[in-house]
């Protein structure tokens, strides 16, 4: 022990590179554990896993897991991202880059679904599942009719509308040797301002920009509520006067980061991609005055003065699509009874606001 | 605790203005200046009287609440939501070359990870002798590196393409930080595993939601980049990939993987979704550039600009700004106050590092006519930081990233700044 010491501490002083050395740090990796983080895909199909699926199936895996946000055909709800459509809209104005007008590879697909999709439940769908996905993306962007199935055996041979449009950055030859000048002086005649920053006025509290740069006016941004259905008086349920179990509510908003990308609660919530959820304990279901974006199987729900009280919210909860059918509220579910127990109360916690 | 509150309630004491006030009338009436003193000075402050916090009242240090409007913020309409999201570094607010951990911006993809240290562990596979796995610890015992890097997301000014659109640098030029690392080079590690010759292409991944990956040249790899585990002195923060994270020097932000859990060693890149459908720069033809991974030279008036108005009037005034290139040092700044018309050199002033931000000054005497400020960074390869007229001509406004055009800002006699752009 005392000797192996020695030894690591005349490395290190000596330096590992020169010497050719190495630490003999970390341990080998084994075979499944490789493989379990190893889902990477590559252009030339390497890393594909075994499998298919079809235009059909990945419609309705699409519906229900991934159109609350990217829109029943992928045309994007709100600021989320457009995923078909937009061909030959890359040299003009507000192009709209999608993965049929704009991704050089499909294996970037496959690769980005499987890893990060949908939004909040990564790393849940399966191979076929993945398959069935992609070949439904490639179905909106027209590249495929829709008795298409893709596999692991056709994947290659799919060429992209627009693999051919990229190229190696080339700045050191078409900029760097025009930028070279710095006059200091006499380097004008005059000035004029061109564009007033405070004309636009987007910076925050006033409207926004999006990541692609595009302009949003504040009245575009905000959601336009379409006149929705007021529930009667009578069907509203009596919150349970229990008082609120401050610990697990507590549990209950860790729980809750799971919903967070779609839903707010508390004073100053907003509607996002779902309805603002103060006071859903107790409510009708479908009620929300400002959401205008509910399922018809949610206006159903509604209508029969479905209430959520804790018994409908567990089961909601367990598994959104056995309660309200075609829903799209794009969550699988919480397995665990404890976390759909700390969430109910956490909602509890936020009566509604008037 | 009960000496702040005691210092609130007597604040500005009405007691003092008033007999202040008295004291300026009675030296008006009597032409005395003796008794025109400040209250500030001539009385006995709360501050000065009473006993303030004790030690263990922070036992981690936070800013002045007089401080509390120096903080991130973000633009709400930027993204679909709050999490994939960024903010923004308060520039306008910082001086010196160092970000403080609390302020550097956050872009994050899938949330914030949280992960315990001892549940970290790092993997190294592909064309490599013996695929590995590092815990944290195992990372530490390699010889470790402290360096001074800027982290700008390639996004920077990407909204002003089309023109002057957000008013303050927190916004137009806050999406970077520059921080010290210590961390272990990523040569050393990748050497335990053993590169294949090969080998001419690594794939980092993270550990969060989006499973952030990036596809890294091997001769990069193996130059300059990094695992770091700390930033300026203490640990990375959780936004910034706690407990573990690649560092890319002068490569966009977007590269530098946080929660670092994954390298694997090909001989191809994988195009994924960060380096295809996202980070490539479309041009008015309709070709793309792919593999954009350089900053190039850039640099930002921090002060004035529209969140750091001029307040105090003509005379005296300090001009300073930021400017860093991926490519190396910025030896040189030049600044307008006329926009353009006639420039002169700044002082550059701290530390100059490779791929580092520099600070600059430009200490004028201000005569309160209107302004037209810019600052032109010059970096250590001889290249100029162009207008951005220059490089609309080459790259449209399209591209979004890599927008390093110079900023311009107009000072108004009030002292009052606003974005805008010149001819």
């Amino acid at each position: 022990m005392l000797k192996s010491l020695k030894l690591a501490a005349a490395i290190a002083l000596l330096g590992s590179a020169a010497l050719g050395q190495t630490y003999g740090l970390g341990r080998p990796a084994e075979a499944d554990e490789i493989a379990a983080w190893d889902i990477d895909v590559r252009p030339d199909g390497m890393g594909l896993p075994e499998g298919a699926g079809d235009v059909y199936t990945g419609e309705e895996i699409f519906i229900e897991r991934c159109a609350s946000c990217h829109g029943d055909f992928g045309e994007g709800a709100g600021r989320w991202p457009v995923l078909a459509g937009g061909a030959n809209s890359l040299t003009r104005e507000r192009p709209v880059k999608t993965i049929g007008s704009y991704w050089p590879y499909l294996s970037t697909v496959f690769d980005y679904v499987h890893r990060a999709m949908p939004f909040g439940d990564a790393q849940s769908l399966s191979a076929d599942d993945t398959y069935a996905l992609v070949a439904y993306l490639m179905y909106l962007n027209n590249m495929v009719e829709d008795d298409f199935e893709l596999s692991r055996d056709n994947f290659n041979t799919v060429e992209m509308p627009n693999a051919d449009n990229f190229y190696f950055d080339d700045r050191v030859e078409t900029e760097y040797p025009l930028f070279t000048e710095a006059c200091m002086e006499a380097c004008k005649e005059s000035v004029e301002i061109t564009a007033h920053a405070s004309v636009l006025d987007v910076t925050p509290d006033g409207g926004g920009v999006s990541e692609d740069g595009t302009v949003v006016p504040a009245a575009e941004t905000a959601a336009a509520p379409e006149a929705a259905p007021e529930p009667e008086a009578e069907e509203v349920a009596e919150p349970e006067s229990a008082p609120i179990d401050a610990e697990l509510a507590a549990a209950g908003e860790k729980v809750f980061r799971k919903c967070q990308s779609c839903h707010q609660v508390g004073e100053g919530a907003s509607t996002r991609t779902g309805p603002i959820l103060n006071g859903v304990f107790g409510a009708v279901a479908g009620s929300q005055p400002d959401f205008s974006n509910y399922s018809s199987g949610m206006e159903t729900a509604h209508n029969d003065g479905l209430i959520w009280d804790a018994a409908n919210l567990d089961a909601f909860l367990t598994r959104p699509r056995d309660v309200i059918s075609g829903t799209r509220m794009s969550f699988a579910g919480l397995r665990s009874e404890e976390d759909r127990a700390a969430v109910i109360e956490y909602l509890r916690s936020f009566p509604a606001t008037e | 605790m009960d000496a702040r509150e005691d210092s609130e309630a007597k604040g500005p004491s009405r007691r003092g203005f008033l007999s202040g006030s008295l004291a300026a009338g009675t030296a008006l009436v009597a032409g005395s200046a003796a008794a025109a003193g400040e209250t500030l000075i001539t009385e006995v402050q709360p501050w000065a009287n009473a006993l303030g916090a004790g030690v263990d009242e922070a036992p981690y240090g936070h800013p002045s609440e007089h401080e509390a409007d120096v903080i991130r913020r973000s633009v709400s309409w930027l993204t679909a939501d709050p999490i994939s999201s960024v903010n923004f570094t308060p520039i306008h607010a910082l001086d010196g070359i160092i970000t403080p951990n609390g302020l550097c911006f956050e872009r994050h993809h899938g949330g914030v990870a949280q992960i315990a240290p001892a549940d970290y562990r790092l993997m190294i596979h592909g064309l490599v002798d013996k695929p590995l796995v590092f815990t944290l610890d195992d990372l530490k015992r390699f010889t470790r590196y402290n360096k001074v890097y800027f982290l700008e997301c390639a996004a920077n000014s990407g909204m002003e393409w089309r023109g002057a659109q957000l008013n303050g640098a927190q916004f137009t030029h806050g999406m970077i930080h520059n921080v010290m690392y210590t961390g272990v080079m990523l040569k050393d590690v990748l050497a335990e595993a053993g590169v294949q010759t090969e080998g001419k292409w690594l794939l980092a991944e993270g550990a969060d939601a989006s499973g952030m990956t990036r596809s890294i040249p091997m001769e990069k790899a193996l130059d300059d980049c990094m695992i770091a585990f700390k930033m300026n002195g203490e640990a990375l923060r959780p936004e910034q990939g706690y407990p573990a994270r690649l560092v890319v020097p002068g490569w966009e932000g977007n590269m530098w993987i946080k929660w670092l859990r994954r390298l694997e060693v090909g001989d191809a890149a994988w195009y994924q979704r960060e380096e295809t459908s996202k980070y490539t720069d479309l041009l008015p033809d309709g070709r793309a550039r792919e593999f954009t991974w350089t900053m190039d030279a850039k640099s930002v008036i921090t002060s004035p600009s529209p969140q750091a108005p001029i307040t105090h009037g003509p005379g005296p005034l300090v001009i300073t700004g930021l400017a860093w290139s991926g490519h190396g040092t910025i030896p040189r700044v030049d600044v307008t106050i006329d926009g353009g018309i006639t420039w002169q050199e700044a002082r550059m002033d701290g530390p100059s590092f490779d791929k580092s931000m520099h600070r600059f000054y430009l200490d004028i005497v201000w005569d309160g006519s209107p302004m037209l400020l810019q600052s032109r960074a010059h970096d250590s390869t001889g290249y100029v930081q162009p207008t951005k007229n220059q490089l609309r001509d080459i790259r449209g406004v399209e591209s979004i990233y890599h927008n390093n055009g110079i900023q311009t800002w107009s000072v108004s006699a009030t002292g009052e700044v606003e974005n805008v752009e010149i001819s």
